[in-house]
């Protein structure tokens, strides 16, 4: 994938598949320490011990569409070519924490990219899921509670009119935070 | 800058909007949003269409997901359910998109060159 916004995109799919109620998506860049982290915990039903040692095989998956499970090794990957690394910790009924570690400065860590168009993809399908996106550049927070969105908004939380200010809402966050794009 | 105030406002120019037309969703456009989907670009599809959806004040017209349903090799797929049935494209961009909308969606005309078959 050309942006670590669409494995951020993908590996949130896999929350709400595994009926996760809360996802936090937080990225922290820190230029000082040449750190770009991506983290997303949720609250779903969690891997078994067995699953967990499996998932960052390519060859592994739990759907039955199809035989192969991508996912998370396409986001290893990614942080390992880029000098970073790659941990899931994950307990039955408890929930799962994705958290990949790149070099900042890495030539071959591919761009974050449209975090935004994420987001509001996210919103747009998953209305009832709680998203929590935090986006930390040097130590300068943007933080998008969907639960204070519902709380204005409602049931029209992804009514493509509220969508769109959305977009634009938090692609005025984004672009006064000056992080990677 | 945009403030949440101007957020409690436009929900309430979309209840007043909502409120004139009573009853379910019309048509129900479905986005392929598995690893192979989202890979192809369906980020950008689906949000084609909720933006076009926006821009031209439709309403009974609702955007959602599915997971993969394996038809990995002609992703981004979308699925079109209105009146006259179901329609399933294959490899929609933003701007298949957008003519899904016009031609399909509000002129009730199936696009017969991009429909695949499962
Ligand atoms: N957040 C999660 N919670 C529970 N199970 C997960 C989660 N993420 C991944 N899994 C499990 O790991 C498998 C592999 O995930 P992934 O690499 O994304 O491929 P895929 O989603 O195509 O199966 C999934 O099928 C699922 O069983
Ligand atoms: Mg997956």
């Amino acid at each position: 994938m050309e942006e670590l916004a669409l494995h951020i995109l993908d590996l949130v799919q896999n929350c709400a598949e595994a009926g996760a109620s809360m996802v936090e998506i937080t990225i922290i860049e820190d230029f000082s320490s040449n750190l770009l982290l991506i983290e997303i915990r949720d609250n779903g039903r969690g891997m078994s011990p067995e699953v967990l040692a499996n998932v960052e095989d390519p060859f592994f998956t739990t759907r039955t569409t199809r035989h192969v499970g991508l996912g998370i090794p396409l986001l290893k990957a990614a942080a390992e070519q880029a000098g970073g690394s790659f941990v899931i910790t994950s307990s039955p009924g408890k929930g799962t924490t994705v958290r990949a570690e790149f070099e900042h400065d890495n030539i071959d860590r591919a761009p974050l990219g449209s975090v935004c168009d994420t987001v509001v993809a996210l919103l747009a399908v998953h209305p009832r899921l709680d998203l929590v996106y935090t986006h930390s550049v040097n130590g300068t927070e943007f933080v998008l509670d969907g639960r204070e969105i519902r709380e204005i908004c409602g049931e029209d939380l992804n009514h493509p009119k509220i969508i769109q200010w959305l977009k634009s809402y938090i692609a005025e966050q984004e672009k006064q935070l000056g992080g990677d794009q | 800058m945009k403030t949440v105030e101007d957020l409690r406002k436009l929900r309430e120019e979309v209840q007043q909007m909502t409120k004139l037309r009573d009853g379910g969703a019309e048509v129900k456009i479905v986005v392929g949003m598995g690893t192979c989907g989202i890979a192809a670009g369906a980020r950008e599809t689906l949000n084609a269409f909720v933006q076009e959806i926006a821009v031209k004040s439709l309403s009974g017209v609702v955007v959602t997901q599915a997971g993969c349903v394996g038809l990995c090799d002609r992703e981004p797929i979308v699925e079109v359910n209105a009146k006259d049935g179901r329609t399933i494209y294959a490899r929609v961009t933003p701007e298949k998109a957008r003519r899904i909308i016009s031609e399909h969606v509000q002129g009730g005309r199936v696009i017969e060159d991009w429909v695949t078959r499962n």
